[in-house]
């Protein structure tokens, strides 16, 4: 028998989807936009400069003047380039930094008009899982863009990309099995709200507490993960001309560019939801501080701490790439495969040892 | 073959320590520096908004200058042109006619006075020959153009603004000129 009220089409659940999907992807990007000025900004100031700081006030108009200079470009598709993939891969390269954007929870419910709504597009009891499935995805991008350029240089640079990510997903996954051993489940939301049941209004529950070694090996894979310092070697600008990138431009170029920082964006949330507490406000009970000043408002701040633990993981990107140099091929190879994967092994082993004597 | 000089050393390089091996102490101490320098005060001049001061021995655009009615103080003499060391100098002398007199001190004056900015190295000597205090080497350095004609400056870009008709611009140009006169 046909379960029909899975074929009854919801228009209202289907619209407050479509309005969070735009909200969310639209502010990804306005987010992507202003760490790119944030990184040229925080460059500046590290290196006892100033930065940008003559388009609009303090240069704030910096990521628009970018953005269109970008735009009004001349676009240029290699003679000898396979051409439906040229394009292709900035599409590909944009769309997989997006995805991942769904199953992330932004905050708990809200309530409209007498309607509880998630704010969290998919909340799929795989959301690892899928995370993983599209960040996999994202070494297409790399691939294809580097090898349709037809250019020796992109496709040196694709591939070291390619093994760099397939490489570094194996201690990235390693690392959080033991957080999952803890956690029992592979939903974002239900990580999150397990998070919160901690002390002092939650941050004693914090994974962070509990896996601080799970925590920096799944970090320096999301560095590596993202093609950022001391992992850029894809877009290595002075051995390899410019990266897997190098024959595009115009917005494909930007395209590319932008999917960095939006992938960035979107791992920081991914960090801080597994690691420290997602929209879980600390020292705050949240449901004692929801019977006094209603759900939306709580909502709103849950999703503004959030945004805060992720700022401040877009600031330590930033803050490394400008402090450490890149690391030689063998050497990120070495770092991989012989050290980052034995050490989340051990995690995972003294992880499982430790819940089974306390079950016990 | 001994060494010639005693300059070089023999470098130790021992294997590297557990703690030196994690590499993650180093790099905090790194990131520790990099945040440290967010906060140092930056060298840099915001350009057109600030400027940074010249010193008082500046020597920068020629000036040609005017007693206080706002008559011309250049005789056409040639004594900058045979001092000028780059050759930057070209003049015409002409003689003043009746009715003149308020617009040149003496009765021969430079009918055209040329210096082309490009010879010229702003050493000052022209300043140092003039016996009428006619040249003088002002504060401010001579913009960019586009052609090399553009460099050679006539007596409507080196005359110094009438100091009666046209008093706001004359005491910008002049600038600090009588301070230096006077520290002299």
């Amino acid at each position: 028998m046909i379960p029909i009220h899975l074929l009854v089409i919801n228009v209202w659940f289907g619209l407050e989807k479509l309005l969070l999907i735009g909200a969310i992807i639209s502010f990804s990007l306005v987010v992507a936009m202003y760490t790119t000025f944030a990184e040229r900004k925080i460059a500046g100031f590290m290196q006892d400069r100033r930065g940008p700081n003559r388009a609009g006030p303090f240069g704030i108009l910096q990521p628009l003047a970018d953005g269109l200079k970008l735009f009004f470009k001349e676009e240029i598709i290699p003679l000898t380039s396979n051409k439906g993939l040229f394009v292709l891969g900035p599409a590909l390269a944009m769309l997989t930094a997006m995805l991942t954007s769904a199953v992330i929870p932004w905050g708990n419910q809200i309530e409209i008009a007498g309607r509880t709504v998630s704010l969290q597009v998919a909340d799929v009891n795989i959301g690892i899982l899928y995370v993983f499935g599209v960040v996999s995805l994202g070494v297409y991008g790399i691939m294809i863009g580097g090898w349709s350029s037809n250019n020796k240089f992109s496709l040196l640079a694709a591939v070291r990309g390619a093994s760099q990510i397939i490489s570094y997903e194996l201690a990235m996954g390693l690392s959080l099995i033991s957080l999952l051993l803890m956690t029992g489940s592979l939903n974002l939301k239900s990580i999150v709200e397990q998070q919160m049941q901690g002390g002092w209004g939650g941050l004693l529950g914090w994974n962070i507490l509990y896996q601080p070694l799970a925590f920096l090996i799944f970090l320096i894979c999301v560095f590596a993960e993202c093609n950022r310092t001391p992992f850029d070697l894809p877009e290595a600008e002075n051995e390899l001309n410019f990266g897997y990138h190098q024959e595009y431009s115009s917005m494909k170029l930007g395209l590319y560019l932008f999917s960095e920082y939006v992938n960035m964006f979107i791992s920081s949330a991914v960090v801080s939801t597994l690691f420290f507490g997602g929209y879980d406000i600390p020292f705050v009970d949240e449901t004692t501080l929801a019977s006094n000043i209603g759900v939306n408002l709580v909502a709103l701040l849950g999703f503004l701490t959030f945004f805060a633990k992720i700022a401040f993981f877009l600031f330590l990107f930033i803050w490394v790439r400008w402090t450490i140099p890149r690391f030689r091929y063998d050497q990120l190879m070495d770092l991989g495969w012989k050290k980052l994967i034995p050490l989340a092994l051990a995690n995972l082993l003294i992880t499982a040892v430790v819940i089974l004597a306390l079950n016990k | 073959m001994g060494q010639l000089t005693n300059r070089s050393r023999t470098l130790e390089q021992k294997p590297l320590t557990f703690w030196e091996s994690l590499y993650l102490p180093a790099i905090f101490k790194g990131m520790a520096i990099t945040f440290g320098h967010m906060f140092k005060k930056k060298p840099t001049i915001n350009y057109p908004e600030q400027k940074r001061p010249f010193s008082p021995v500046f020597r920068g655009l020629h000036v040609l200058n005017r007693d206080e009615e706002g008559r011309e103080n250049c005789t056409a003499c040639g004594l900058c042109a045979v001092a000028c060391p780059a050759e930057a100098i070209t003049m015409e002398a002409a003689e003043r006619q009746p009715g003149e007199e308020n617009l040149y001190r003496e009765e021969k004056y430079a009918a055209k006075y040329e210096i082309n900015m490009l010879r010229c190295i702003f050493c000052g000597l022209c300043e140092e020959a003039c016996p009428k205090d006619a040249i003088y080497l002002s504060e401010t350095f001579a913009p960019s153009d586009f052609t090399r004609k553009g460099f050679i400056y006539g007596k409507e870009n080196l005359l110094i603004p009438h100091p009666i008709k046209d008093k706001e611009n004359y005491e910008v140009a002049k600038g600090q000129r009588e301070q230096q006169i006077k520290n002299k």
